[in-house]
């Protein structure tokens, strides 16, 4: 077996806020494999987004931080001097974001902020920076690259702005992608376009690849191994198949039971009670004590992690765990 | 069954933008400028008989939103004409419009944009019920707490703004200001697209309740294929202001017609079709300001002919209750 492109162990990203201390990232771990693809998956403030940050040493103060390793083929990332981590970031490790307006610059043309990104990382000249520029586009599938290079970001659709993110993140041939919602701004037959570019992505050049969404139906047709985040830790880890098919997790199960397709139609769906509590006031114990239907006095305590590989974070899991 | 509640007759929709002063002068000196028109809904005929639920789906800029609001009375139409149970509302006494525009009621996608955040709770949903006299100011209090109840929220926290509560229970304050007016008809447009899942199904499950409950119909415009299956009686297809295929919900999904409804129905992904290999369809969905002559589908799809590029296809009838726009069903 080969050594994992990126381990997480432990991770604790805590935000030092006014009101108190926010644990967004708690004793969260897994890792990812050469060509394999991870989803993550939460809603929204289950800490999913942090943890995509933590590992690309993206932070920003009140946050850090505070525990836990992130190991980018063995070598630990956390408190590596900044100028080291920009070393990788952008060139060995890179991320997509939700919205790619926020990752390309209005006022740059695509050719100067993708040429700029190949300098940054290798001693190239400019004609060489321009060639693989346009590969990278033509790669995601942007018809006519080399005019599409000379356009401003505002020239192009959203679909065809995500591809250029994305191309941008493969520049550099990067061992693994971090990629934060990249689909959800986009419509049906885009997101579909994007899917299959990155399938193909993962399989030829086998990236790693980290894909965080709060849609389990994207993770199913796409990813190898999920994780289920709720109130900043994993509650759920394992193959897709048996996270989806034998959910051990209550939240799993109801997160499950919520999607319209698996209901008889017309029917009220399973749903879960309430909300998410606030992350500076969660009960104590589990996390999910509140809205569970499975919830006793033992749910109080703190449910220690059962199983290794597949993982489940529960006093009264609903499937056996090895 | 009972007649459309609400019908539409070769409505379309244009948003024209004019020329500026500038251009204008340049136009006068002979330059060839003209204003940009936009069809955001073509000719669309459409009816929603009563107690029934149509799912309206379509990508961005296809004009579904538009519809929505030229139905809810938002907005007016450049053509055609909306019947309310038959009847056209400018041909109608003003005391029976104002009573057929408060039956149609919407409810939108965002629920932090669609609430005035310097309004209490109480005051959103109890000040049109008060102004057009469903209730008094004696019993105004009641009435708020009921149509609260009603759709899940404590009534204790009538006095807060919107910025207290959280995106579920705001969707949730803006179908209570939708109901106070007693509707028969509600519209709503993307209405569970900005919640997380677990907030969504018990949004939708609140909106199953809602229509056993007060008898309600609905017009259901969402992007997402899997919410309007399960809550759909029928489906209507839109693709750049265009309908292009219309059937009962069992039907479309099994049998899809249209090659967009095709590729649609092909690319969501679902929970149960594992490491699927995407094949998705080709190109981007067209400007509407600059539509592609003939099919509007014409340059992304896999069966076009040379008809399809000068000819567009009208919307006929191939099976009872089941009507598509494409040019392959006359082959046959």
């Amino acid at each position: 077996m080969t050594a994992a492109t990126l381990s997480v162990e432990n991770l604790e990203t805590h935000f030092f806020t006014k009101a108190g201390v926010l644990k967004a990232v708690n004793d969260v771990s897994f890792e990812v494999r050469q060509g394999k693809i991870l989803g993550l998956v939460g809603e929204s403030g289950s800490g999913k987004s942090v943890t995509g940050f933590s590992i690309m040493g993206l932070v920003d103060p009140p946050g850090r931080i505070v525990g836990g390793r992130v190991r980018f083929k063995g070598q630990d990332i956390v408190g590596m001097p900044e100028d080291q981590i920009r070393k990788l970031r952008g060139n060995r490790i890179a991320m997509i974001f939700q919205d790619p307006m926020m990752t390309l610059n209005p006022v740059l043309k695509v050719e100067t902020q993708m040429i700029e990104a190949v300098q940054a990382h290798d001693s190239v000249d400019r004609k060489t920076a321009w060639t693989r520029a346009r590969d990278a586009l033509g790669q995601v599938g942007i018809p006519s690259p080399e005019e599409r290079l000379a356009a401003y970001p505002h020239q192009f659709s959203g679909g065809m702005r995500q591809r250029v993110a994305i191309a941008i993140a493969l520049l550099n041939k990067p061992d693994l992608i971090v990629a934060d919602e990249p689909t959800t701004a986009l419509d049906v037959t885009i997101q579909g376009q994007i899917l299959y570019e990155v399938q193909k992505l993962a399989r030829e050049t086998r990236t790693a690849l980290i894909w965080i969404t709060h849609d389990l139906s994207v993770v199913a047709s796409l990813a190898d191994e999920i994780c289920v985040m709720y109130a900043g830790r994993i509650v759920e880890r394992g193959s897709v198949d048996e996270v989806l098919d034998r959910p051990a997790h209550p939240y799993t199960a109801g997160l499950i039971g919520s999607v319209p397709s698996r209901n008889e139609k017309g029917k009220p769906l399973v749903q879960i009670p309430g909300v998410m509590p606030s992350m500076l006031n969660l009960p104590s114990g589990c996390a999910f004590r509140l809205r569970c239907s499975h919830a006793d006095a033992t749910c109080c305590d703190e449910p220690k992690p059962r199983g290794h590989l597949r993982q489940v974070r529960c006093c009264h899991p609903l499937a056996e765990i090895a | 069954m009972a007649g459309p509640i609400v019908e539409l007759k070769g409505v379309s929709k244009r948003f024209v933008k004019g020329l500026d002063a500038a251009a204008r002068l340049a136009a006068k000196l002979g330059a060839n400028v003209r204003e940009e028109v936009v069809h955001a809904v073509d000719r669309v005929d459409l009816a929603v008989n009563e107690g029934e639920v149509v799912g309206l789906v379509g990508e961005s800029g296809c004009g579904k939103s538009t519809l929505g609001r030229i139905v809810a009375g938002i907005l007016p139409q450049s053509d055609g004409e909306m019947l309310y149970r038959g009847r056209k509302l400018s041909d109608l006494p003003d005391r029976e419009r104002i009573r057929a525009a408060l039956a149609v009621q919407m409810i939108f996608q965002d629920p932090f944009a669609s609430l005035n955040p310097r309004m209490r709770v109480a005051d959103i949903i109890g000040e049109a019920p008060l102004h057009h006299g469903l209730t008094d100011g004696a019993n105004a209090e009641t009435y708020v707490d009921e149509t609260m109840r009603r759709v899940g929220l404590d009534p204790g926290y009538k006095r807060r703004y919107p910025h207290q509560f959280s995106g579920g229970q705001r969707q949730r304050i803006g179908i209570a200001r939708a109901l106070a007016v007693k509707p028969e008809f509600v519209v709503c447009d993307e209405s569970v697209a900005a919640l997380d899942v677990s907030i969504q199904a018990q949004i939708l499950n609140l909106f199953i309740e809602l229509r056993r409950q007060l008898n309600l119909t609905y017009l259901f415009i969402s992007h997402d294929l899997g919410v309007v299956r399960h809550l759909s009686d029928r489906v209507v297809i839109m693709y750049l202001g265009r309908v292009v295929e219309e059937g009962t919900t069992d039907e479309l999904f099994a049998r899809p017609n249209h090659p967009y409804t095709v590729a649609l129905l092909g690319e969501i992904p679902r929970l149960d079709t594992r490491k699927r290999v995407f094949a998705p369809v080709k190109g981007e969905i067209p400007s509407p300001l600059n539509p592609p002559s003939g099919c509007h589908f014409h340059p992304r799809c896999p069966h076009a002919m040379a008809r399809c590029k000068t000819e567009a296809p009208a919307l006929r009838e191939i099976a009872p209750g089941r009507r598509s726009s494409c040019h392959l069903n006359d082959a046959t």
